[in-house]
């Protein structure tokens, strides 16, 4: 720490002798000792995670209390963790047929769920435009689209099972079917909003309908598209459990069905933990992405 | 033959149902190569209505604009406009705003190197090479104005059309961006229209100031030509007979017989 400053000193006192030009020398900041760093990254850990590890902690007192006493019809949560453990801690195994750790279910509904919902981002953001763009185009199909949104997700199902005539291309289509309105519902809106300013620009540079829809279209509609992206992501996860627990199979939706045939109710509670967690990070990727494709088209 | 650009008897009628309102009469008038004509009125004249119809963006009811004896009938780069908000793309640095233009206007002529250049000689013209990272939400409203400037330049318009471009900033930036704009029509010779309503504004820049009567149904009132030399300085027109002169021309027309109509 005291090196610099002697340096310093001794370059002034020759600073008198024409011929050797000053030395810039870099002025270090003063870092915080290890200790009060330390107490900092504490503190913020301490703020953040605090008040949620206490609400968790209390909860489950609260539910350990309810459930513990004799006749309660939900197991208190140290029974669930001795049921279940074998669950909870290994998510890997595979004894063959159904009987496989919670990993390759969740993995088999989300491979669901991607493939449903890449089909429905592409094809909301194509139909978004159109309607966004077309005022004949959102005449005809905007009160379709409408009355078909509110349709329920699982009331697609049997129309599907008759369609496809096989579960998996059924689950997969009540995915899309889902989370496709969102997202041609904020497309449009987003296509729509696009300033005037933006169009003149493009009229003026005379981009083709391409270059306009790749630089002008996406970009400034991007905020719009993502955040139906995101409620989508969220309804294709709220949809995937209730579809599979109907068609069966290997999924995330039929283990909990199943785990209720057997009256397995610690592994439903272990399940139900791992859907919130998966939905809650699938919501955060999305918004990941989001964060950092709309970075320059927030601010103006 | 007739003029470099002509806007040759336009009437403009905006009909909404059955309603119709006539914004433009019969304007004829014609800008000749490398001149600076400006185009004032009261607020509501219907003179950026006028300047979208010579940039192809509104088209003419009746009437119409001719550009080296060729109709206006579309927006396209040889009428290049400079926004009165800038219209930067917000998602786009200050050197991608320009070379979006660059590359469209020269994606044949010019070779990828070439279109670097000449989007960083843009810039440089405008002095913003420092800022060329920067995305126009990091800018100052004057520097976004020189980018606008820029990208205008850099699509090398016949007429360089201008929407009260400094309408939206303070006054010293205003006057520092009237001198760089008319360092660069001295350097450049661009034909320029440029809408304002500023008159101090209209008489140190232009050649010849198109005075607008109130609507609807606007008309020329008055063309005044403005005998100065140039390159003219904004100090020493202070008290310059021939400037006070035009001045007070711009302001008769515009305060004591074409009085503004507070939402008429």
């Amino acid at each position: 720490m005291n090196m610099p400053v002697a340096k310093a000193e001794v370059l002034v006192s020759a600073a008198p002798a024409p011929t050797k030009p000053a030395k810039v020398l870099p002025i270090r900041l003063k870092r915080a000792p290890l200790k009060t760093r330390l107490v900092t990254f504490a503190s913020t850990v301490a703020t953040r995670m605090l008040p949620p590890a206490i609400v968790i902690a209390l909860s489950l007192v609260a539910w350990e209390l309810l459930c513990g006493k004799t006749g309660a019809t939900l197991p208190p949560p140290s029974r669930v963790i001795n049921d279940a453990w074998d669950l909870i801690v290994d998510p890997f195994f595979d004894n063959g047929g159904l009987d496989k750790g919670l990993f390759w279910h969740l993995s088999a509904s989300l491979q669901r769920v991607a493939l449903g919902y890449a089909l429905a981002a592409i094809a909301g953001v194509a139909l978004g435009t159109l309607v966004g763009q077309s005022v004949w185009a959102m005449r005809g199909l905007d009160p379709i689209f409408q009355v078909l949104r509110t349709v329920p997700p699982l009331a697609w199902l049997p129309l599907s099972l008759a369609a496809f005539r096989d579960g998996q291309p059924s689950a997969i289509f009540v995915i899309f079917i889902t989370s496709i309105w969102p997202i041609i519902i904020n497309t449009a809106v987003g296509i729509r909003n696009i300033p005037q300013d933006y169009r003149n620009v493009a009229a003026v540079l005379r981009l083709n309908p391409l270059e306009f829809f790749v630089k002008i279209m996406v970009p400034s509609a991007a905020p719009y598209i993502f955040t139906g992206l995101r409620i989508g992501i969220g309804l294709s996860w709220l949809a995937i459990v209730a579809a599979e627990m109907l068609i069966g199979g290997v999924g995330i939706g039929f283990f909990i069905w199943d785990a209720w045939n057997s009256s397995h109710i610690s592994e439903i509670i272990v399940a139900l933990i791992y859907v919130g967690l998966v939905g809650f990070v699938l919501d955060r990727i999305v918004a990941g992405v989001a964060s950092i494709v709309t970075r320059g088209t927030a601010a103006n | 033959m007739g003029a470099y650009c002509k806007i040759d008897h336009v009437d403009k009628v905006f009909s909404r149902g059955a309603a119709e309102t006539c914004v433009l009469k019969d304007i004829t008038f014609e800008v000749e190569k490398g001149e600076y004509i400006s185009i004032i009125g009261h607020s509501g004249c219907g003179k950026s209505t006028l300047l979208n119809i010579v940039a192809g963006l509104t088209p003419a009811t009746q009437g119409g604009v001719l550009l080296e004896g060729r109709e206006v009938n579309e927006p396209g780069p040889d009428r290049a406009v400079v926004f009165q908000n800038h219209s930067l793309l917000p998602w786009l640095t200050v050197y991608d705003n320009v070379r979006l233009a660059v590359d469209k206007v020269f994606s044949k002529s010019k070779s990828r190197a070439e279109r670097d250049a000449w989007t960083l000689h843009n810039l440089d013209l405008v002095q913003m090479t420092h800022a060329k990272d920067k995305r126009p939400a990091e800018i100052s409203g004057g520097m976004k104005q020189r980018v606008g400037i820029a990208r205008a330049l850099a699509m090398e318009p016949k007429i360089l059309l201008l929407d009260e471009p400094f309408g939206a900033l303070d006054a010293l930036t205003r006057a520092h961006l009237q001198d760089s704009v008319m360092a660069l029509h001295q350097k450049l010779g661009n034909t320029v229209m440029m809408i304002t309503h500023d008159v101090d504004e209209a008489v140190l820049l232009s050649d010849r100031i198109v005075m607008m009567t109130n609507g609807p149904a606007a008309q020329i009132g008055e063309i005044l030509t403005v005998p100065l030399a140039r390159p003219r300085k904004r100090m020493e027109l202070v008290a310059d007979a021939a400037y006070l002169k035009a001045r007070q021309r711009v302001l008769e027309f515009l305060y004591e017989r074409h009085q503004y109509v507070e939402a008429a």
